[in-house]
Parts: C-alpha cells; structure tokens; sequence
C-alpha cells in the first residue's frame, strides 16, 4: 500500500516537474522571440497568465473548456498505447464523431433529455467505427495501424470538407460550416456566466471509469497485459492478444467521438473543418505527460488546456503567434520520451507480427549473410 | 488526344517527384530498421528552407538549404531514436509537430501573420536533348524540373547499392538482424545515424521541389500529409527502389486524374481526389501486407 502511494506521488510529481517544464519552455520562447521581433515578453507572459490561470473566467471559461476536448483524446490515447496500439487516429476519430453528431442533432427535434444523449452517442459510435477500419486491417492483414490511422484522418478531413460544402452546408450556402445546432442539442452550462459545460463533467467521469476500469476488471487486466508483454499474455494468461488489442482500440475510438461530439454540443453548436486544432495529435503529449494514467492524463490534459487558452490570449493581446504551443507540446514529447522520464510500451506489434509472417530465423539469416 | 496523354503523364510525373524523393529516403530509413514517422516534418523544414534560401540568395542556393534543413531534421530525430533510444513512433510524431510549429512560427514572425503572398524564383524544366522529342511521352518525362532527373539517377543507384555493394549489405544486416549486424563487425548506432541522414537529406529536398519546382510560395503546413503518403508508399514498393518508384508514380496518377475529370467535365466532389491517395494507400497497404514482409527489425529499439 505504502508502496503504490509512493509510486502514485512519484507519478504525480513528473506531472508537476512537466509542467513546470512548459512554463519555462514558454518563458524562454517569448523571450527568445521578443528579442528577434520586438514583442514585450513582460506583456506576452502576462496575456499567456491572464488567458490561462490568470482569474476565475478564465479557469473556467478558457483553460477547462479548451481541456476537455484533451481530456478525452488524451484518454484515447492513454487506453490505445496501453494495450500497444498506437493509435495515431485520434484527430480523425474526432472529426467523425463531430460529424456524426451534427448530422444526429439536424434530425432529432425531441427534447433535450433525448436529444443530447443519442447526439453524444451517435458520436462516439461514429469515433469507433473510423477506428474499426485501421483496426480491422490491423488484425486481418497486419496493416501497420500507425500508417492507416494517419490515412484515416485525412480522409475524416475532406469528408467533412465534402459535407460542410454539401449535404450538411448551412441553409443559406453561403459558409462552409453546418447550421448552427438547435438548443435541445446543446450541452447545458455547468455554472452560470460562465462556458464551462457538461462536457467537462463527462470528460471527468470517463477518466475515473477508464482508470478503475484499467485497473479493477479482468478487461483492463487483459488490456494491460497484452500491451505490456504480449507473448506473456498468450502463453501464461491464454489472452487473445488480437482480440483484446482489437477491442481496446474500438473503445479509443469511441473516446476520441466523443471528444468531438461534446465539441460540436458545448463550444462551437456547428460543424466546420478546423473544428480541431490539432487535438488528436496534442492528445499524445497529454497521454505521455500523463504517464499513461487516466488520472494523470486528465491533470495533464488541464495542464495543455491552460497553455492553449493561455497561447490564444497571447496571440490577441500581444501578438505573438499561437502556433508557439505547438512547438513547445512537441519539445515536451521528446524531452520526456527522450531522458526516459514516459515509458511507451514499445512498438511490439513488430515481434508478434515478423512471427505471424513466418519470417523466420533462417529468412533473417539468409538476408544478414 | 495524345495531348492529353502526354499532359496527364506530364502531371503524374510532377505530383510524383516529390513524393518519389521522400520515399526513396525512407526506404533507406527503413530498410535500416527505423521508420520515420517525423517525414512530414522534414519535407516542411526542407521547403521552408527552399523559400527562405531563395528569396535571400536564389535557386540554387534554395535546393541546398532545403536539404540541410531535412538533414537538421534527420538528425534531431536521430538524436533521440538511435542515440538515446526512444520510441521510433513518439518521436517521429513530436518531429512533425515540431517542423510544423517551428516554421510556422518562424513564417509569421519573419513574414507577417496576414500571410502576405511571397514569391520567389522558381526553378524551370530542363529539357533532354533528342529524349525530350519523343512523341507523346518525351516532354512529360524528359521536359521536367532538375529534381525529377535526381529520382531517374537515384532510383537505378540506390538499387545497385542496396544488393550489390558491402554498404547496402550492412544496411540490410542492420534492418533485418541488428545482433547478426554486430557480430560482423558494423555499428548498427553508425549505420542508422547515416541511414537517417540520407532520408532527411531526399526529405528535404522532396520538401524543396515542392516549393522550388511548384508552388513557387510557403504555406504553413504546405507538405499537406505527403510524409505519411511517402511512408505508405515505402510499404506499397515493398521497399525496393524501383517498387518505390512505380508505387510514387501511381499517386502521382491518381492526383492527376483529377485534372483529367475536370477537361472531361465530370463533376464529382474534389474533396473525393484529395483523399484519393489516401483511400488508395490503405486499399494498397491491404493488399500488399502479408505477402511482403517489412525488414524484420523495423520499428524495434
């Protein structure tokens, strides 16, 4: 017991070193850039602050509401790398599931109770089944999911390129964005005057059973055993690794869907291309900061919730650009990947798969002499 | 009608050197046993590279920063995948954001956010001698910009590398059995240091073309994905130079029959072309996994 405490507060203080390490990483960037190009840094670390942290509107109404979206691809990501599926997918995951649900909302005219939930299900539904072709060629062909879930987000992109300039285009066609979400579609507002919505609270909820459901069932067992050490799984635990890798991955996806459907009923009430600025991909530096714990991905999704909210703020006030988030989230990753501070489970379905091939020891040897 | 042949296979040629220079690249990556995910980062280093070098100093100069860039890229990634052994994939992602970010950034900041049109000299076609007059197909292959005669000589030289010669061996040694690799005396450290050198120098230079032989301008973003198509297109060549080249000419095809549509006066959504290639690639990765295995150490620490 001692023990997992210790562990626990270990873990829970890489988060707070990492993000420590994303405040000084900004600080010196501004102050870097505003040497170049003459920003006041004073002004833009105090925009990025007041954007951010900086007051109670802001907490809520910027740094939470930019985070869910994290949140829940970060959970996707967490659950996917995991059971050893790297799951690149989550921004297309995203993107079908925010389609999805607008398309559900459009129809349904019943009210709010009904409406919101099969909205919000339609989405993830839709997340999972974008996740099913990767994970189908995956399992049927050997297809390297990395590659075809990077594929499927681009198809996911020019589909609802397709679908906000056709079938879904507001009534008046004159913008390349869906119509506006009727009321009984939209997420209710968790606390009045501000834009903090119920999606917050799922997103909360969804990491509390993803992490109970990790570590209490036999599923999450099985998960974790077949993304740890897959040949030990197979033969000491008959775990069907395909299956359970199969699953895990459909469920991700589910997670992802929601993160879009909760997007398009709490903040943006319609459907547009740029609906997410990257979330998918944010979402693997939130699950690796987040040491690939539930809990700690949804700390870690506040944390670059704050540092997106705070890059907005710091783009309108002084200037500088926001895309500066960016690279700062791509230094986390490799400072942590790099000194060793987030274990990935490492790509193993190469192992398993070079097997599956017949590509024995002697096809290698004869290709090494 | 032969027009239109030769523009179509004209237009092939073009959308496929790009992707063919890249691929070549990660071939070799791969075939060292790494895979570069961070490719669509190199390709938007080495075009913003292309775009700052030839606004200051001219084409040529453009083409070598585009491929210093891309090895600048190559050797971050190589930093933190060979030398401190961290996960291939991660890392490969995090270089993609991170050329995303740092040229956007540094676009906005030297340029100006409004993202004022910035043109530059581009590189015109040099046209073959006697090969060029071929009917039909001479222009479109032998009437094209400097970097699609790079992929001509790459292609038949990488091959010949790749079988025939005792650094192509250790290369594949080091892809398929880094142990065996080891006990014959090669660094497979060393092997794959230069393995992801060379990929980033065609990566940048693919980057470049884009910008030097096309586009003539920088967007943000501008590489459009074409690092993941590179990546997908190593796999569909089933790592093989010259399956490499045919397999970058088929998107090179399936971009331009759009162009195709448009002069017979179909309208289908082009949204539909632009996620042609990658429908095709998963259709193609389907198709080609299984029956051809992949270097057997690809992707492992």
């Amino acid at each position: 017991m001692a023990d997992s405490a210790q562990r626990v507060a270990r873990r829970l203080a890489r988060v707070l070193v990492a993000g420590l390490a994303l405040l000084g990483a900004v600080a010196v960037l501004v102050t870097l850039l505003s040497i170049v190009n003459g920003y006041d840094p004073l002004r833009a670390i105090d925009a990025l602050w007041r954007g951010s942290l900086g007051s109670r509107y802001a907490l809520l109404s910027a740094t939470l509401v930019r985070a869910t979206p994290l949140i829940l691809t970060g959970l996707s990501v967490t659950l996917a790398f995991t059971a050893g599926v790297m799951n690149i997918g989550a921004e297309g995951q995203l993107l079908a599931g925010a389609t999805a649900t607008t398309a559900v909302a459009a129809i349904a005219g019943s009210p709010r109770w009904l409406t919101v939930p099969l909205a919000l299900a339609a989405g993830g539904l839709a997340g999972a089944a974008w996740a099913f072709v990767p994970a189908w060629l995956r399992r049927r062909f050997g297809v390297l999911e990395v590659i075809s879930t990077i594929m499927m987000n681009f198809v996911a992109l020019y589909l609802v390129g397709y679908l906000v300039r056709g079938p879904l285009q507001e009534p008046l066609r004159i913008y390349p964005q869906s119509a506006a979400l009727p009321d009984t579609a939209r997420l209710p507002i968790l606390i009045g005057g501000t834009r903090l919505h119920l999606g917050f609270a799922i997103a909360i909820a969804a990491a509390a059973a993803l992490w109970w459901g990790l570590r209490f069932t036999a599923a999450g067992f099985r998960v974790r055993v077949a993304g740890g050490s897959p040949d030990a799984a197979r033969s000491a635990a008959s775990i069907d690794v395909g299956r359970t890798a199969m699953r895990a991955f459909l469920l991700s996806g589910f997670l992802a869907g929601l993160a879009g459907a909760i997007e398009v009923t709490g903040v943006t009430y319609s459907l547009y291309e740029n609906l997410s600025p990257g979330y998918g991909y944010t979402a693997i530096a939130v699950a690796l900061v987040g040491s690939l714990n539930p809990i700690l991905t949804t700390l870690s999704g506040m944390l670059f919730g704050a540092l997106e909210a705070g890059a907005s703020a710091m783009q309108r006030d002084a200037g500088v650009p926001s895309v500066l988030a960016t690279v700062v989230e791509a230094s986390v990753i490799l400072l942590l990947i790099g000194f060793g501070a987030a274990r990935v489970p490492i790509s193993r379905w190469r192992s398993s798969r070079a097997a599956l091939r017949g590509r024995g020891e002697r096809a290698v040897v004869q290709d090494a002499l | 009608m032969t027009d239109a042949i030769g523009s179509f296979l004209d237009a092939t040629i073009r959308t496929a050197t790009p992707l063919a220079l890249a691929a070549l690249g990660e071939t070799v990556v791969e075939r060292a046993g790494m895979i570069n995910i961070g490719l669509e980062g190199t390709i938007i280093a080495g075009a913003f590279g292309a775009v700052v070098a030839a606004a200051l100093l001219g084409v040529a100069a453009a083409f070598a920063t585009a491929v210093a860039a891309g090895i600048l890229t190559a050797v971050v990634l190589a930093v933190f995948i060979v030398s401190l052994r961290a996960d291939q994939i991660v890392a490969g992602t995090a270089l993609t954001l991170l050329a995303l970010g740092v040229t956007g950034l540094l676009y906005r900041t030297t340029f100006g956010t409004t993202g004022v049109a910035l043109t530059i000299p581009t590189a015109g076609s040099v046209s073959i001698p006697v090969l060029s007059s071929i009917p039909v197909v001479g222009r479109a292959l032998f009437a094209q910009p400097l970097p699609t005669y790079v992929v001509y000589v790459t292609v038949p030289a990488l091959a010949w590398w790749l079988a025939r010669t005792h650094g192509g061996l250790s290369l594949r040694a080091v892809g398929e059995n880094p142990s065996a690799a080891v006990a014959a005396g090669v660094s497979p450290d060393r092997v794959r240091w230069l393995a992801l050198v060379f990929g980033g120098a065609l990566g940048g230079l693919s980057g470049g073309t884009l910008v030097i032989a096309q586009v003539g301008t920088f967007a943000e973003g501008m590489s459009a994905g074409r690092g993941f198509i590179a990546i997908a297109i190593v796999a569909l060549g089933r790592w093989s130079p010259v399956g490499v080249a045919v397999a970058a000419m088929l998107f090179g095809a399936a971009s331009a029959l759009q162009f195709v549509f448009q002069s017979l006066g179909w309208t289908l959504p082009y949204q539909l072309f632009l996620a042609l290639p990658y429908l095709l690639t998963l259709a193609a990765l389907a198709g080609v996994a299984g029956r051809h295995a992949p270097p057997a150490a690809l992707g492992r620490r």
